[in-house]
């Protein structure tokens, strides 16, 4: 199969949208959490990932805007796109649910970003190596932390063992598209930009497998995969999500604060 | 909703070389989980290299009901103050 060619320039604006998107919409379903968190001290965690998160758009997306050389900056991607025109992954706009589904997304996520950005730190491109290594000490960290916790709830109570699971069933059908390359993706594993999706998986596998020992939960037993995100095909919580970030830039176009 | 959970003291170093000072309190689980909050929750704006964290119950403290006993016998005893010696001029700032 010989996927469509793609310019590299190209490639890797839309390889620079998906990090940045992900961690944009992300960050922002986990900031939903602020003020609502079930003790102070996870409410304060949870901000601090949503802000590591969106600290971490800023050096995607900005550097995405010098690729796309349009003169666009973090900003003006964040709030002025619409829907299709984000590449983030499913999974990082599925609602928040319980406590439980928001920790098994975030687990799910940091298993594969923590991979991720390890291969980026070794990037052929040195900016794209720079804020991989930084971003890799601020998600080692979230990772340590969701993997705790999920374990803990999983093999906690009968209640937070039967979230967990139920969590875990629910997220499942959109771990898959993390995986799934396209032309953008091969064009950029050519050059030693950023690993092929699929090299990521049996690691990633791994350390799903570790938390489903240690948490007695059975990971679901199907192959299928939710996909679209990547290329602008979104559910309807994207447009949600946007209606809440945006309006205000929408609304009062350049406002600064 | 009621918080089941022990609660720690939490102690940070904020440079190497200085001691660790109690900075507050939260409510954890267990020690694992207790200095993945404290780091959460007081290192926020680079505050510290190094956390300690201990379970409140396991403080023993005097009670302000012995204050008396415990404290105001000192009050009057300068002399434990090393104030009455005369500091050579060349031993410089003391």
């Amino acid at each position: 199969m010989t996927a469509p060619k793609i310019k590299p320039d190209e490639a890797l604006f839309q390889f620079l949208l998906r990090l940045g998107d992900n961690t944009l919409i992300l960050g922002h379903r986990v900031s939903e959490w602020c003020g609502h968190g079930p003790v102070l001290e996870e409410d304060i965690a949870l901000a601090n990932t949503a802000l590591d998160l969106i600290g971490q758009t800023q050096l995607w997306l900005g550097l995405a805007g010098e690729v796309e050389g349009k003169g666009r900056t973090a900003d003006s991607l964040a709030y002025l796109r619409d829907t299709h025109e984000f590449r983030n992954l499913l999974m990082a706009e599925r609602p928040n649910g319980d406590f439980g589904q928001t920790l098994m997304r975030q687990f799910l996520y940091d298993a594969w970003s923590s991979l991720m950005l390890t291969r980026l730190s070794q990037s052929s491109n040195p900016r794209i190596a720079e804020i991989a290594a930084k971003a890799l000490k601020e998600v080692t960290y979230h990772l340590e932390r969701s993997a705790d916790l999920c374990i803990r709830l999983a093999d906690g109570t009968e209640e937070s063992h039967t979230r967990m699971q139920a969590a875990l069933d629910d997220l499942w059908p959109y771990t898959g598209e993390m995986f799934i390359g396209d032309a953008a993706d091969e064009t950029l594993a050519a050059d030693g930009i950023a690993p092929n999706p699929a090299d990521l998986h049996d690691d990633w596998r791994a350390i799903v497998n570790r938390l489903a020992t240690e948490g007695t939960l059975s990971i679901p037993d199907t192959p299928f995969a939710h996909q679209g995100g990547k290329s602008g095909r979104h559910t309807e919580h994207l447009g949600f999500i946007l209606a809440q970030m945006q309006w205000l830039q929408r609304t009062n176009p350049g406002a600064i604060w | 909703m009621t918080n089941e959970m022990p609660l720690w003291e939490v102690f940070i170093r904020g440079q190497h070389g200085l001691n660790h000072r109690h900075v507050g309190s939260l409510h954890a689980a267990d020690a694992e989980m207790a200095l993945l909050h404290a780091r959460d929750v007081y290192t926020r704006r680079n505050e510290g290299v190094s956390i300690w964290v201990v379970k409140s119950a396991d403080i023993t403290a005097t009670s302000p009901g012995d204050k008396g006993p415990m404290f105001e016998p000192s009050n009057d005893k300068v002399y434990r103050h090393p104030t009455f010696f005369d500091i050579p001029d060349d031993v410089g700032a003391m």
